[in-house]
């Protein structure tokens, strides 16, 4: 099947001579949830600026649905609904004034029982004479939201779309986002966490200075990435590892005094269990431990690293 | 052509308008009845007739091009520059609009803007002196191309200033001195030879002394010569604004 956005080669040289992208190559498939992940300052916002037109690419093409999005822009961008990462709205406007703002800016003819129902899946139908000034965070964004389906896209970006928001709206929105799937449209998020990849995307994308590093089924990535870690600060210091304890993963500290223990999140059995009684068993006291996670800062790191 | 878009944005920016309509009527209103108060009545009276025109009626055209020129700029550099300093721009560069139709929107709402605000002014100047108009066909004329004419130039400084204090600096550093030297509240040829030559190189002279001939018949230069200058200016900022749009200039960075 055509890909529904193809980028091919871009590159993005800001007037400073920074780089924000070094000839990226993506291609995001019809009807699916793509995240793109990458530390701030990775390029991710200029992607999304430059497909939906709001920076100038310095060389390279986009096609949104077929359409190239500098000769046949109106077309392209028609296909494109955007959901900035900054709250940024028209504060003394009311609600239903913003959203049918939208629409006529985009070209489509007034249809209010289409808003209305974009308003009512939102939550936001009770709030459409008020003012946006007097609208919680929360709210804010929805409206944001509201303002990029407002002209029916196929296609919709939501940059950062859970940055400092809470939990509830989170679960919110991603069911939102799920429903939104459900209807045929396509959507690219960015994040940089990585639950609300894990728990929204079909693919996954990461992005680090300006490159694409990788791209890769949700599923395939989950497994490569999702390594926790165990530390055991131990009473008294261990010279060696065990030779009991040969066959696990672990590492001892430079000190002897934690042993680390890499296991696998998305297996059946961690081993943790048997681990535990296996160091009882041998009369190694811990007086402390903890699991920490890699985080996407590290995993980035060691994607780098690894090219 | 997306006629939806260039409404929307028309009426996005006189719905602004209307939210803050007694500021935006009232103060020019009271600014002028001021200027009618002080120079047509206190003053007005101990001067001489300009070329058989009463003072008090003579200061009208100028003082409603004063207006209409310092309004249009503010309203257009506002209109362009809230939503970048907002951020809400990126909705209108991510729109299937054109560069002409984001212009057509934001200026043509400027424009009216300043076209009614004309009328207002015309209206109450009445109040105080009375005057006629001998070519209404041509001050009409006039009041729109000025009115777009420095809406286009508004837009342009409204997409360059980079802060507020710059937003007010080409209105109060260069468009307010030049309107007050271009003529509004005497003839060029009152001033002395030297100083006339020098007063030719100020565009609002053309403007108000073509404005004045369609209201009393009498101008300063003449009005072929204003209408070119005019139309040259407005060339003059379409020019500029193409080359924003090509170049994505303080826009698309």
């Amino acid at each position: 099947m055509q890909p529904i956005i193809s980028v091919h080669n871009l590159v993005k040289t800001y007037a400073s001579g920074f780089q924000a992208l070094k000839g990226v190559d993506l291609e995001i498939r019809r009807g699916e949830i793509f995240a793109l992940l990458g530390p701030n300052g990775a390029g991710k916002t200029t992607l999304i600026s430059i497909i939906c037109g709001i920076v100038n690419a310095t060389s390279g093409t986009v096609t949104a649905d077929g359409h190239d999005i500098r000769k046949d822009y109106r077309a392209a961008r028609a296909k494109i609904g955007l959901v900035p990462q900054e709250l940024t709205s028209d504060a003394f406007e009311s609600v239903w004034a913003t959203v049918n703002f939208s629409r006529g800016l985009f070209g489509k003819p007034p249809n209010p029982a289409y808003l209305e129902k974009v308003l009512k899946d939102l939550s936001l139908w009770d709030k459409k004479d008020s003012t946006i000034l007097s609208l919680s965070g929360g709210m804010k964004r929805r409206v944001m939201i509201a303002k990029a389906l407002s002209h029916e896209p196929q296609i919709l970006f939501l940059d950062e779309p859970t940055a400092g928001v809470d939990v509830e709206l989170r679960r919110d929105m991603w069911e939102m986002v799920r429903a939104l799937r459900a209807s045929g449209v396509t959507i690219i998020l960015t994040t940089h966490y990585i639950e609300e990849a894990e728990e929204m995307a079909d693919r996954i994308g990461v992005i680090s200075k300006g490159e694409i590093i990788l791209v890769e089924d949700k599923s395939v990535l989950m497994r490569k990435l999702g390594r926790k870690q165990l530390t055991l600060h131990l009473q008294a210091p261990l010279q060696q590892i065990p030779s009991q304890l040969a066959n696990r993963q672990l590492e001892l500290s430079a000190d002897g005094n934690e042993l680390i223990y890499t296991f696998d999140t998305q297996a059946d059995a961690t081993g943790i269990a048997s681990l535990l009684r296996q160091l009882n068993e041998l009369g190694i006291d811990f007086k402390d431990l903890h699991t920490s996670e890699s985080s996407l800062e590290e995993i980035f790191v060691s994607l780098v690293h690894k090219r | 052509m997306n006629t939806y878009g260039i409404s929307a944005i028309y009426r996005f920016e006189l719905a602004r308008w209307f939210r803050t309509l007694v500021q935006s009527l009232l103060s020019p209103v009271i600014s002028t009845s001021l200027y009618f108060v002080v120079f047509g009545a206190a003053i007005g009276s101990r001067m001489a007739e300009i070329e058989g025109v009463s003072y008090g009626a003579f200061i009208v055209p100028g003082l409603i091009m004063l207006s209409v020129l310092t309004e249009s700029i503010s309203n257009a550099s506002f209109g362009i520059y809230m939503p970048r300093y907002s951020g809400t721009i990126y909705e209108v560069l991510s729109a299937p609009i054109s560069a002409m139709e984001i212009v057509i929107g934001y200026v043509g709402a400027a424009a009216t803007k300043s076209m009614m605000l004309g009328l207002v002014i015309l209206a109450t100047a009445r109040l105080f002196v009375d005057f006629s108009i001998e070519h209404p066909l041509w001050m009409v004329s006039f009041l729109v191309l000025t009115s777009i004419t420095f809406s286009l130039f508004g837009f342009i400084i409204g997409v360059w200033a980079s802060g507020w204090e710059k937003l007010q600096i080409v209105p109060i550093m260069i468009v307010t001195p030049l309107a007050f030297l271009g003529g509004s509240f005497y003839s060029i040829s009152m001033l002395p030879e030297i100083w006339q030559k020098v007063a030719l190189f100020n565009p609002v002279v053309y403007l108000i002394s073509g404005f004045r001939w369609s209201f009393y018949g009498v101008s300063d230069v003449a009005v072929g010569l204003s209408l070119f200058m005019t139309l040259l200016f407005m060339t003059a900022c379409l020019v500029a604004i193409w080359w924003i749009f090509k170049t994505g200039y303080r826009l698309k960075n």
